[in-house]
C-alpha cells in the first residue's frame, strides 16, 4: 500500500512504473472518505479533477515521457491558495463562491513537476488564528486526539498530512501557521526565508510576513517540496532572485561540527516541563552526534508578540479591504447606499477574530496613532531582526521549542491573548524574515492530559540557510525516527 | 462673469499652489501588463487579476513609467531622490478595487523642481512676485517672467470609472469600468507661488508643454490625461503667515482653474473683509454658474493610514539609468526657443509660435537646413502663415502636413534670390497642399516663376505708363504715391510674375528720365 510511503518514494515509484498514480491516488481518496468525516481537514475534495489528472500523468508515462520531481504525489492545498477555476475561501463567507480566476506561483509550480492536487484545506479565516476553529465553516480536529485541535492556521493541512490523507499539503506561514500546526500533528512543517517563495496568488494576511511552505512526514519531502515552489518569481516583487540550491547533501544529516544555539530566553518562558524535556532531550542527542551546544541570547524576542500583533493586523487591515462585495464574493442585499452596502457586506462576511485584527490595525495606522503603534512595532522588528544576525554569528542554528505545549482542546483557548501567546517562539522568524522548521521530537509521557501527543521541535537559521535546517531536522529524524499517528487504532 | 478683484487694489493677495495629475504615456500600466490609455475601449476589456484587486494577486512596477517619471523630473528640473517608496492610501470606494490607491507619500521619487515661463502683459515686481503694474498698463507681448517651484512629484496609479447611466439611460445602481484602474500617473505639487488665475494658465500652458515636449505625456485634458486640483487662501500683503486654505476640484479646464481662482479669490475677499472667518474645505468648481461649491469640510475627510507598501520593494533611482533618462531627454521649450531667437535671430514671438509644439519646431528646422541665413525669416513666415493658417483651419496636424518641410525651404530660398514674388510662392504652396507635389516643381509646371529680365519688365513698365498717363504725370511731378496704380498695372500686364523690386526701380527710372 501506497499511504506509509513518502512523496519521494511515491514520485520514484511512479516514474519507474512500478506503481500507477490512479492507483496512488485511489487509495489516498479512500483514506480521505474514511477518515476526513471526523477529522474534517478538507473545506473540498476534488476528486473528479484528481482523477482526471492522475490519468492524465500515467498515460504520459506509458508514452515513454519523463515525469516530473512529484510525479503522482497526491497534494493538498491550504484553501487560501489560487487554483485556477476552483473556489478559494479562505475559510470565510466572505469569499464564499469566489473561483480564482488563475492559478497561484506555488500550484502552477507543484502542476509543472506533475504532482496531483487534491483539494483545499481547513484553516482559520484568513489565517488569522492558531488552531482553525476561526474557520467560518467548522473546526478541524487533531489526528492523534479528535478533542483536540491541529493548530492553525494551517491546521487542515497539518492533519491531513498526519492522518495520511496526503504525503504533502501546502500551508501559509505569517507567525507560526505552518510550523505550530504541524508541531501539535507530529509533521515536518517549514517556513522558508521570506522571498524564497513567490506570494504570487496566495491571498494576503499580513504581506511582509506571509511564506508559503510544506507540510510532509519527512524531512527529505519537506525538502523536496520546498525547491519544487521555491524559486524566483517576477510577479511577486519580493520575491529573491537567487537561484534555489540543492539540499541533498544536507539531507545526508550529518550533526558533527554543528553548532546548536539555545536561546536562554525560551528556555526561561515556562514552557510545558514534557516540551521542556523533549526538546532538550533532541538537543542532547544531536550533541552526542557531534554537534555542539552554545547558548545564544536574543534580547528583544519578549517584544516579539506585541510587534506581531501591531504589524500583521495593520497589514491585514489594508489586505482586507478589498472585500467590498463589488467585484466577488459575498454581497449582502438590501443596502441603499455604498456605505450601507460595505458595513453589511463585511459586517456579515467577517467572522469576529477578523473583524477583532482589523480593528486593531486600523488604530495602530491611524493618524496620531502611527508612530506610538507601527511605528514603534517596526523598530522592534528591526532589533529583534538583529538579535538573530549576533546569533547567527556564532551558530549554525538556534533550537527552540515549536510552542510552549502540545496541542490544546477545542475551546480552551478562549481569551484572544491566550491564543495569541502559543505563537511566541514562532513569530520571531516571521518578523526576522528568517527561515524555520518545526519537526516532530517526540511523544509526550507522564501520565498527564498531554500523553501520547506529540511535540515539536523548532529550528531557525539565517535567511537562505534552509539547508541547516534541514541537516539539523535531518540529523534528528535519523536519530529519533518520527512517530506514525496511531488514528486507525483511534477509529 | 465678474471681474475679480485685483490683489493690489485691496490690500489682500492669493496665495495659490497647484496638483496635477499627469498620466504617463506608457504601453501598459503601473502595476500590471493590461494596455494603458484604453479608457475609450470597451467596459472591462483592459483589466487583469492585479488591476481588478483579486485575492492574492501582486503588482510589479512597470520600468518604462519609472523612465517616464523621472525623464518628469529631470524636465521639471528636480532633483531625483536616490530611494522613494511606494505607500498604500487607504479608502473605500467602489471604483478603487483594492480598497487602496498604490502612490508614495513621505518619499516621493522628485523633489524641489521648477517651470519658468511668460506671463503676457504682467509686469513683475522686484519681490519676484508677479502682479498687474500699478498703473493698469499693459506691457508689450512677452510680459513679465516668473517661476513657480515644485515642491514634489509622486508616482501613483489611477483608480476605475463609475458609470451612473448608458448615454442618456440612468442606471438603477452603477456600474464600474476598470479599464483606467492602475494607469500610470504623476502627481506635480507646486508651492504657493501662483497669485492669479493668469499666472495659474500660464503655468499650466508652459507645464503642459514641457511634459508633451519630454515625450512624458500626451496631456489630452478631455482623456483626463491632465487634471488639475488647486489650493488657494488670501492674505494680507506682506503678511507672512499663509490664511486658511481652500481646496477646489472638478477643474477641467486651465480656463476653469483661472476662473475657479479669481472667482474664489473674491469670494475669500468678500468673507474676510465682512469680518468672517475662511473654514478649510474642499470645494468644487461648477462651470455652468461660474461658482465654487462647498464639497466637503475637511475635518470630516478621510485618514488615510498610509503606510509603505510591503509588496513592493523601494525605488531606488540608479545612476546609470538616470543618466541614460538625462541623455535621452530632448531640448526644452524654453532652451528652444532661446536658441531659435539666437542662432535664427527669430523674434520672441515667432519663436513662441514654433516652439508651441515639438513637431513644429522639428519642422522648422528641418525646413531652414541648408538655406540662406536670409532666407529663414521668409520660411518663418510661410510657416506661421501659410501652414499654420491651414493647419488651424482643417484641424489637421504637423504629422500629417502634405508639404514636406524641405519645400518650405526650397520656396523661401527662391523668394529671397528673386526668382519666386512672396505672392507666387503663396500660390505654388496652395497648389502643393492641394496635390501633394513639391512647390518646386510647381513653380515650373505652372509657369509661376518671376520673370527678372530687365528688358521684358521694360516692355510692360512702358505700357503700364502708356495706359496710366495720370499716373505717369503725377509721378513725374514727383507724386511717388502714383506708383501703386502702375505697379498694380505691370503685374496685371505679367500676370504677377515680373519682379516687384526690379518693376519698382524700373518705374522710378522711367518717371525720372
Amino acid at each position: 500500500m501506497s499511504l506509509e510511503r513518502s512523496a519521494s518514494r511515491i514520485a520514484a515509484d511512479i516514474s519507474a512504473g512500478r506503481t500507477s498514480a490512479a492507483e496512488t491516488l485511489e487509495a489516498h481518496l479512500e483514506r480521505i472518505r474514511r477518515l476526513d468525516p471526523r477529522v474534517k481537514a478538507f473545506i473540498k475534495v476534488r476528486e473528479e479533477e484528481a482523477r482526471r489528472r492522475a490519468r492524465e500523468i500515467d498515460e504520459r508515462r506509458t508514452r515513454g515521457k519523463k515525469l516530473g520531481l512529484l510525479a503522482g504525489v497526491p497534494v493538498a492545498v491550504k484553501d487560501n491558495l489560487c487554483v485556477k477555476g476552483w473556489e478559494t475561501t479562505c475559510a470565510s463567507r466572505i469569499l464564499e463562491g469566489f473561483h480564482a480566476p488563475y492559478h497561484s506561483a506555488a500550484a502552477e509550480r507543484l502542476l509543472a513537476e506533475d504532482a496531483v492536487l487534491v483539494g483545499k484545506t481547513n484553516l482559520d479565516e484568513f489565517a488569522m488564528g492558531s488552531s482553525t476553529e476561526n474557520s467560518a465553516f467548522f473546526a478541524t480536529a487533531n489526528p492523534w486526539d479528535l478533542d483536540r485541535v491541529p493548530g492553525g492556521s494551517s491546521g487542515g493541512s497539518a492533519a491531513a498530512v498526519a492522518a495520511g490523507m496526503v504525503p504533502v499539503a501546502l500551508g501559509s506561514d505569517t507567525g507560526g501557521s505552518v510550523r505550530q500546526p504541524a508541531g501539535f500533528c507530529g509533521v515536518v512543517g517549514v517556513k522558508p526565508t521570506y522571498g524564497l517563495v513567490s506570494r504570487y496568488g496566495l491571498v494576503a494576511f499580513a504581506s511582509s510576513l506571509d511564506q508559503i511552505g510544506p507540510l510532509t512526514r519527512t524531512v527529505e519531502d519537506a525538502a523536496l517540496v520546498l525547491s519544487v515552489i521555491g524559486g524566483h518569481d517576477p510577479r511577486d516583487s519580493t520575491s529573491s532572485p537567487r537561484p534555489m540550491p540543492d539540499f541533498s547533501e544536507a539531507l545526508a544529516g550529518d550533526a558533527r561540527g554543528l553548532k546548536v544555539g539555545l536561546p536562554k530566553e525560551c528556555f526561561a518562558a515556562g514552557a510545558d516541563p514534557e516540551v521542556e524535556r523533549l526538546v532538550m532531550g533532541s538537543v542532547k542527542a544531536l550533541e552526542k552526534l557531534g554537534a555542539s551546544l552554545v547558548e545564544v541570547s536574543l534580547p528583544h524576542a519578549k517584544h516579539a508578540i506585541s510587534a506581531y500583533y501591531l504589524i500583521a493586523p495593520a497589514e491585514a487591515s489594508s489586505n482586507l479591504a478589498r472585500y467590498d462585495g463589488v467585484r466577488y464574493g459575498l454581497r449582502a442585499s438590501g443596502a441603499t447606499t455604498v456605505d450601507e452596502d460595505y458595513a453589511q457586506t463585511r459586517g456579515s462576511g467577517f467572522g469576529p477574530e477578523v473583524k477583532r485584527r482589523i480593528m486593531l490595525g486600523t488604530y495602530a495606522l491611524s493618524a496620531g496613532y502611527y508612530d506610538a503603534y507601527y511605528g514603534k512595532a517596526q523598530r522592534a522588528r528591526a532589533l529583534i531582526k538583529r538579535d538573530f544576525e549576533d546569533a547567527f554569528g556564532k551558530v549554525d542554528v538556534v533550537a527552540t521549542p515549536t510552542s510552549p505545549a502540545p496541542a490544546f482542546r477545542f475551546g480552551e483557548k478562549a481569551e484572544p491573548m491566550a491564543m495569541y501567546l502559543s505563537d511566541v517562539f514562532t513569530v520571531t522568524a516571521n518578523l526576522a524574515g528568517i527561515p524555520g522548521i518545526s519537526v516532530p521530537c517526540g511523544l509526550a509521557m507522564g501520565g498527564g492530559l498531554t500523553q501520547g501527543l506529540p511535540v515539536g521541535l523548532q529550528f531557525l537559521a539565517d535567511s537562505f540557510r534552509e539547508d541547516l535546517l534541514f541537516r539539523a531536522a535531518a540529523a534528528l529524524e535519523k536519530e529519533r525516527p518520527f512517530a506514525e499517528c496511531p488514528l486507525q487504532a483511534i477509529l | 462673469m465678474t471681474g475679480a478683484p485685483t490683489s493690489s487694489a485691496c490690500g489682500f493677495e492669493m496665495v495659490a499652489g497647484l496638483e496635477v495629475h499627469c498620466q504617463l504615456a506608457t504601453r501598459t500600466k503601473l502595476f500590471c501588463g493590461c494596455a494603458n490609455g484604453a479608457s475609450g475601449a470597451e467596459a472591462n476589456t483592459a483589466i487583469c487579476p492585479v488591476c481588478t484587486g483579486q485575492p492574492g494577486s501582486l503588482p510589479v512596477l512597470n520600468g518604462a513609467a519609472v523612465e517616464l517619471a523621472f525623464k518628469a523630473g529631470l524636465a521639471l528640473e528636480c532633483r531625483l531622490a536616490e530611494r522613494s517608496v511606494f505607500a498604500r492610501k487607504n479608502y473605500f470606494y467602489p471604483d478603487l478595487p483594492k480598497a487602496y490607491q498604490i502612490s508614495q507619500y513621505e518619499d516621493p521619487f522628485a523633489l524641489e523642481g521648477g517651470v519658468s515661463f511668460q506671463i503676457p502683459g504682467v509686469a513683475v515686481e522686484a519681490g519676484g512676485r508677479a502682479s498687474r503694474p500699478p498703473s493698469g498698463r499693459a506691457l508689450a507681448a512677452g510680459g513679465a517672467s516668473k517661476r513657480v517651484r515644485l515642491h514634489r512629484i509622486h508616482l501613483e496609479e489611477d483608480a476605475g470609472k463609475l458609470l451612473h447611466a448608458i448615454g442618456s439611460r440612468e442606471l438603477d445602481g452603477s456600474l464600474v469600468d476598470f479599464n483606467r484602474c492602475g494607469a500610470p500617473l504623476i502627481e506635480i505639487v507646486t508651492e504657493p507661488d501662483v497669485s492669479s488665475g493668469k499666472e495659474a494658465y500660464a503655468f499650466l500652458t508652459a507645464l503642459k508643454e514641457v511634459l508633451i515636449f519630454a515625450g512624458v505625456s500626451d496631456c489630452d485634458m478631455e482623456r483626463g490625461e491632465l487634471r488639475c486640483d488647486a489650493n488657494i487662501s488670501v492674505r494680507r500683503k506682506g503678511d507672512p503667515t499663509l490664511g486658511t486654505k481652500v481646496e477646489i476640484k472638478n477643474l477641467n479646464s486651465f480656463k476653469a482653474v483661472k476662473e475657479a481662482l479669481d472667482h474664489e479669490f473674491g469670494r475669500q475677499l468678500g468673507v474676510l473683509q465682512a469680518g468672517g472667518r475662511i473654514l478649510q474645505e474642499t470645494m468644487l468648481w461648477n462651470a455652468d454658474s461660474h461658482r465654487t461649491e462647498a464639497m466637503r469640510v475637511k475635518e470630516e475627510a478621510h485618514d488615510y493610514r498610509y503606510f509603505p507598501d510591503p509588496d513592493l520593494v523601494p525605488l531606488v533611482a540608479e545612476a546609470r539609468l538616470v543618466e541614460r533618462v538625462r541623455g535621452a531627454l530632448p531640448e526644452l521649450p524654453a532652451s528652444r526657443r532661446r536658441r531659435y531667437i539666437a542662432a535664427f535671430g527669430l523674434s520672441e514671438y515667432d519663436s513662441q509660435v514654433l516652439v508651441s509644439e515639438r513637431a513644429l519646431g522639428d519642422y522648422f528646422e528641418e525646413a531652414v537646413k541648408g538655406i540662406p541665413a536670409e532666407a529663414i525669416k521668409v520660411a518663418v513666415n510661410l510657416i506661421t502663415t501659410e501652414l499654420l493658417g491651414r493647419l488651424n483651419s482643417g484641424k489637421s496636424t504637423i504629422q500629417s502636413c502634405p508639404v514636406p518641410p524641405a519645400s518650405i525651404g526650397g520656396l523661401a530660398s527662391l523668394i529671397h534670390d528673386g526668382t519666386l514674388s512672396t505672392r507666387l510662392a503663396k500660390e505654388a504652396f496652395a497648389r502643393a497642399w492641394e496635390t501633394g507635389k513639391a512647390p518646386e516643381a510647381l513653380v515650373a509646371e505652372l509657369g509661376l516663376v518671376q520673370v527678372s529680365d530687365e528688358g521684358q519688365v521694360k516692355e510692360w513698365v512702358k505700357a503700364a505708363l502708356q495706359s496710366n498717363p495720370k499716373a505717369a504725370a503725377d509721378l513725374k511731378a514727383g507724386n511717388d504715391r502714383a506708383i501703386g496704380a502702375v505697379v498694380g498695372a505691370v503685374m496685371k500686364l505679367s500676370k504677377g510674375k515680373a519682379n516687384p523690386g526690379l518693376v519698382n526701380r524700373l518705374i522710378k527710372e522711367a518717371a525720372s528720365s
